[in-house]
Parts: C-alpha cells; sequence; structure tokens
C-alpha cells in the first residue's frame, strides 16, 4: 500500500505541471484585460507601460516558467521562513506570487479567506453528511415507506433548486420577515471581524453560519443521502445479508454491522471527492452571505483580470482534487479487502 | 413382535399445510393483482437424525421451502414445528433465540458470506451473538470448527475472495455449525461446485452428520448426489409436493409420474446402457404458479392425465409404508 501510495504521488507531479500549463494558456488566452477596470481617460500609452510593468510585454513561456519558480520555489521557501524561521537564500528580496490588483501575495490573501470557507462550507458539508448517512438508510430499509417518500422529495428539492434562490429564499424567511428581536431572527450578512471569545460572540458565529450552512448541507445531503439508499438497497438484497438473518443476529447488527460498513465503501468515496469543493469554496453561496472565503476570492480575481490569483486558485483546487482522488482510492483499499493495490 | 409396537422414529421437523404466496403488484396505485404461489399447502416431518433430499425442476420452490422452514421468509399460512415449538408464528426476541438451534448452508458460497469479514469474524459472529465466551474461548472454537470442516486454522485472518469455492463453502458450513445446530436446512450447497469439490463437500457434510447428530433437509436438483445422500426424498413440482418415499423405494419404484419422468431424465453411467432407457419426454413448459391449472397441477403435461385430473386436485395420501403421492391414478 506505501509502494503504491509513493508511486502514485510520484504520478502525481508531472500530472499537475501540465495542469499548472493548462490553465496558465487558458488564461493567457482570455480576451480579459487587467487595465480594463482603468478609469478611460488614462491614454494607451500609459496602459501600454502598466502592462509591462505587471510583465504582460514578455512571451507567455517565460511568464509560465516565471510564475512556478516564485510559485514551486519561492512560495515554499517563504512559508519555511515564516513558520520555522530557516531562511534560505534572498528571504527579503525574494519574488513571490504577488496579485496584481491589491499587489499583495496571493499566498497570504488565500490564507486569509481559507478559515471563513473552510468553517461555513466546510461545517455544511459535516451537516451535510450528518443527515444524508440516516435519511439513506432509513430510506433505503424502509423502502417506498411515506419517509423514503419524502425523504425521495426533499432530495430532489435539493438537487434542483440552485442555491441562489434556496439562499435568497432563506434571507427572505429569517432576515426579512421574521422579527428582529426574535430568537429565530438570523444576520443575512456575514461579519468576518467577529472573533470568537466568550459564549454569547460564539452564539452570534453559529446564528451567522447558520443560513449559508442550510443552503449548501441540503445540497450536500440531497446528493449523498441518494447515494446512500443505492448503495443500502443494493446490499440489502446481497445472499451475505440473508447469512446474517440465517445466524440470528439483531435486524440492528444486520443493518448497521454488515450491511451499512459495505454500503459505506461508495459512500466514502462519494465524500472524499467532494472534499476539494469544500476548500473551492461554494462561490454563488458565499457571494449571496457576504461570506469573504476563497469562492469570493476568485470572483473578484476573475472580474478584475487578476490572472496571478486565479492562476494559483485555480491551481490549488487542481492539486486538492488530484490529492483526494488518491485518498479516495487509498480509502477504498482500506475499506474494501478485495482490493489491493501493489 | 415387540418390534411392530415400537414407535417409529420422533420427528424433529414438523411442517404442515406450509404456504408461501408472494404478491404481485401493479399499475399506478400498486395495487395487488394476484400472487406467486411458489409453495402451495405441504407438509411433511423429518425426522430426527436422518437427511430428507427435496427434488424438483428450476423453479418449483424448492429454496422457497428451505427458507420458509427456518422462517427467513414470513409464511403465509401453515405451521412449521421444529423441536416442538412452531416457528411460524414466533415474535422477532424468540425466534432469534431458536436460531441456533436451526441454521443453513446457502448455495452461492461466494456471495453469502460477507465480504468485508475475515472468516474468523464470519464463524464467531453467532456466537458473539448467542454465547456468552471469551476472545480465547471463541478463537478455539473458530479453530475447532475449522479443523471440523478441514481448513486450516492459519486461514482465520483471512477473507472470503481469497479461497476457492469449494473451501468458501466449507467456511459457510463451519459457520452453520457454529452454535451446535440440531437441524440444517442445505440449500443446493454443492450446485456452485465442480464435479470433483462436490464429492468432497457431499462427504465432508455426511461426516459432520454422523458427529454430530445433524438432521438434514438437502434441497438439490442432483438427483443422483441426492439418492446417494438422502435417507427419504420429496418430489416437488410447481409449489407442490407430489411423491415423498424413502430413496431407495423412490428410486426404483417411482408411482407418480412426475417422478418416473424426472428419474428417466438421470444420465445412466454406463454408456453402452444408456440407449436402452427409455425416457419420458414430458411436453409443454411448467405453467406459471401465478396462475397455476385447475385441479392436478401436472394435468397439462402429465402423460396419463384424463378429464378428472383437470378438475380435482388429487388428494396427499399414503400408498405404502411411509411412501406418499398425490396422484388420482395410484393404487
Amino acid at each position: 500500500m506505501l509502494n503504491y501510495t509513493l508511486r502514485r504521488l510520484m504520478f502525481t507531479i508531472p500530472t499537475l505541471l501540465l495542469i499548472s500549463f493548462i490553465i496558465f494558456i487558458i488564461l493567457d488566452m482570455a480576451p480579459n484585460d487587467p487595465t480594463g477596470n482603468l478609469p478611460l481617460t488614462i491614454p494607451p500609452e500609459v496602459r501600454e507601460k502598466i502592462r509591462a510593468s505587471l510583465g504582460l510585454d514578455s512571451p507567455m513561456y517565460i511568464r509560465y516558467l516565471l510564475w512556478c519558480q516564485q510559485f514551486f520555489i519561492n512560495e515554499p521557501l517563504n512559508l519555511f521562513n515564516q513558520w520555522f524561521g530557516w531562511c534560505v537564500g534572498d528571504c527579503e528580496g525574494r519574488l513571490r506570487v504577488t496579485s496584481w490588483a491589491t499587489r499583495s501575495p496571493v499566498v497570504d490573501l488565500i490564507a486569509e479567506r481559507m478559515p471563513q470557507t473552510l468553517w461555513v462550507v466546510g461545517m455544511s458539508y459535516v451537516v451535510g453528511i450528518l443527515i444524508a448517512v440516516p435519511i439513506g438508510v432509513i430510506s433505503a430499509y424502509k423502502q417506498y415507506s411515506w419517509f423514503d417518500q419524502i425523504g425521495t422529495l426533499i432530495s430532489m428539492i435539493g438537487f434542483s433548486v440552485p442555491t441562489f434562490f434556496t439562499g435568497v429564499l432563506l434571507i427572505v424567511i429569517f432576515s426579512v420577515w421574521m422579527p428582529n428581536d426574535s430568537v429565530f431572527w438570523l444576520p443575512s450578512i456575514y461579519d468576518t471581524t467577529l472573533k470568537v471569545v466568550d459564549w454569547s460572540s460564539f452564539v452570534q458565529q453559529m446564528r451567522q453560519m447558520a443560513m449559508p450552512v442550510m443552503v449548501l448541507a441540503l445540497f450536500n445531503a440531497a446528493q449523498i443521502s441518494r447515494y446512500m439508499r443505492a448503495s443500502m438497497l443494493d446490499n440489502l438484497s446481497q445472499d451475505y445479508v440473508r447469512t446474517a438473518r440465517a445466524k440470528g443476529l439483531k435486524e440492528k447488527s444486520v443493518l448497521l454491522v454488515h450491511v451499512l460498513r459495505n454500503s459505506m465503501i461508495p459512500v466514502v468515496t462519494v465524500i472524499a471527492l467532494g472534499i476539494p469543493q469544500v476548500f473551492g469554496g461554494a462561490i454563488i453561496t458565499e457571494q449571496i452571505f457576504k461570506v469573504n472565503g476563497l469562492g469570493q476570492l476568485l470572483i473578484i480575481g476573475i472580474q478584475g483580470a487578476d490572472i496571478p490569483l486565479v492562476q494559483t486558485l485555480t491551481f490549488l483546487f487542481a492539486v486538492l482534487i488530484v490529492l483526494f482522488n488518491l485518498v479516495a482510492d487509498i480509502l477504498y483499499g482500506f475499506l474494501d479487502p478485495r482490493i489491493r493495490y501493489e | 413382535m415387540l418390534d411392530e409396537n415400537k414407535p417409529r422414529k420422533k420427528p424433529l421437523v414438523q411442517v404442515k399445510n406450509l404456504k408461501m404466496h408472494f404478491p404481485i403488484y401493479r399499475g399506478i396505485l400498486k395495487r395487488q393483482v394476484g400472487a406467486i404461489k411458489a409453495v402451495d399447502g405441504i407438509s411433511f416431518d423429518i425426522f430426527e437424525g436422518e437427511t430428507l433430499g427435496l427434488v424438483g425442476e428450476s423453479g418449483c420452490g424448492k429454496s422457497t421451502v428451505g427458507r420458509c422452514v427456518l422462517r427467513l421468509y414470513e409464511v403465509t399460512d401453515g405451521s412449521i414445528d421444529i423441536n416442538g415449538t412452531d416457528i411460524a408464528t414466533l415474535s422477532g426476541v424468540e425466534l432469534r433465540a431458536k436460531r441456533p438451534e436451526m441454521q443453513m448452508i446457502f448455495q452461492d458460497p461466494q456471495a453469502s458470506l460477507n465480504p468485508r469479514m475475515t472468516v474468523g469474524s464470519i464463524i464467531s459472529e453467532p456466537l458473539d451473538e448467542h454465547m456468552i465466551m471469551t476472545r480465547d474461548e471463541k478463537r478455539e472454537r473458530v479453530g475447532e470448527l475449522m479443523d471440523a470442516v478441514g481448513l486450516a486454522r492459519r486461514f482465520a485472518d483471512r477473507y472470503p475472495h481469497e479461497f476457492s469455492g469449494g473451501q468458501r463453502q466449507r467456511i459457510g458450513i463451519a459457520r452453520a455449525l457454529a452454535l451446535n445446530p440440531k437441524f440444517i436446512v442445505c440449500d443446493e450447497p454443492i450446485a456452485a461446485l465442480d464435479v470433483s469439490i462436490q464429492a468432497q463437500v457431499v462427504n465432508l457434510l455426511e461426516d459432520l452428520q454422523q458427529k454430530f447428530g445433524l438432521t438434514y433437509l438437502f434441497i438439490s436438483h442432483d438427483l443422483s448426489m441426492v439418492r446417494h445422500l438422502a435417507t427419504r426424498v420429496a418430489v416437488m413440482y410447481l409449489g407442490r409436493l407430489v411423491e415423498l418415499g424413502d430413496a431407495e423405494t423412490l428410486y426404483m419404484t417411482p408411482r407418480h409420474p412426475y417422478t418416473q419422468a424426472l428419474l428417466s431424465a438421470v444420465p445412466h453411467p454406463d454408456p453402452a446402457q444408456a440407449g436402452n432407457i427409455e425416457r419420458i419426454i414430458l411436453k409443454g413448459d411448467v405453467p406459471s404458479p401465478a396462475n397455476p391449472p385447475p385441479g392436478c397441477t401436472f394435468s397439462t403435461r402429465c402423460p396419463r392425465a384424463q378429464a378428472k385430473c383437470k378438475q380435482d386436485s388429487p388428494k396427499w395420501r399414503e400408498i405404502g409404508e411411509g411412501h406418499f403421492a398425490a396422484c388420482h391414478f395410484i393404487e
């Protein structure tokens, strides 16, 4: 298993380099202009100088190699410097990947935004899983019962109604219609400056997370509960379940030990493959609730043609997707003894 | 003579008028429009220590009978008396308490073992559930069981997919034996194995029967194997028993026309003799169990059928010493 993992990790290096190059080409071909948002009174020759100062006058492959050097060499060295105080080479004057719009290092921007995204989107994923697994199990065990029918209906709603609709709907219900002094009133704008120091600020944090988490949890739970139900149904009709009953096991053991454990194999894979999306942030939901997370950062970057920012963010998402694919494969090997990686 | 007054051997299992109908639902509202009569009113006894063979063609309801007898299905009607308790009406908890006495060996040794459990945990799981034992006692018991079925003890930590078909069936047998059952339903235990392995497994089943005093209900479509193994044989057609008797008597002098046709299909081991056997070829297909023909269910294919057969259902009656059949024309 270790050999397999190491070999797969080795293969990810050329894969990721190729991905980064493709992202770079696509962004380079995009017809956007980093000076496009500047006032129209700026004369064209000044614009040209601004573009030259961003390095846009050099050929594409030079810019790509520069980005590679900044991202793969300078940024990790800088991280070491910040974490452990080790200084290798020129610590002060080292060129980092810098956002064109804000002139601050992209990695710092991402580090600032990460906690909000992980809290809100990550929590919604956890809540979604916690809702989805029991719903899937009960729906499958009592197939076509009223519980199953309602579960199916809610899943269909979660699947088909977009988050920009459910998000706005929740805002209308909990922030607009609900009186301000009610306990059920929830803030529609996420306050990033809030620091959790005591109980009341914790409650406030929970309240401002509630709506974005609900919106995303509904969407995640809809998907995962369908996988869970299908996988359970598949396993419930297997012969080994009859064997378990013939052994005289309690129905609870039959269901939770035999059927659920086997049904979790594909579901765990789906969950693992969904985790990069958590880091990616839910672009639309973050926008609706003004959560300044990674999704919002990406949107701002795209709007301002901030190519280093978009390039780096997109590449980091690619890294996560490749890594979690590997994680899913390895988990599969652990969960299913029939699969061996040699 | 004193022997004549001696009561017959005690029946361990008494099945009376067993019915298993699977409902058919149709249409938008899923209304019940009929039922598949997989088992339609059969009765038989199984005596302690014997093997009752249950034969019949595919789809006649043999496996359903086996599963009903252990109440792996909720039976539609009838009573199943095992060792003095009618298990057809037991509640969930009482039924589970009864499970150690009755066990089953399944047809497909691959699918019937949980792929995510090691052999050791598959065999010891019934012990966790029904007995209070320490870890060491359990390990020892698993070892004993693996010895009894001829598996090396060091295989306990392996997974089912790492074994051959015959070995997997041995795991299934060890699992069934774990709780010292009295009665085991063998549901086509050899059908998924190749011929050389079949013989090993059948011999193992015979050895275990002698060693532990087991009673078997042996379900199979392999007539020669049933003849070899069974004390008595029951023949099933379309959800009903047509004939039941001592294995030798039944094979030598089958009385029911269906049994005669079935036995005439057994290949002869000597090719020189094989041409001399007169085969009874049945015409037509087995009718649907959802809509069985009126009267005798075999009347649509029976070479001896007459008008009476299409109207009256023949009675299940004793036609000789412990020999039962259901046909109007047996004297």
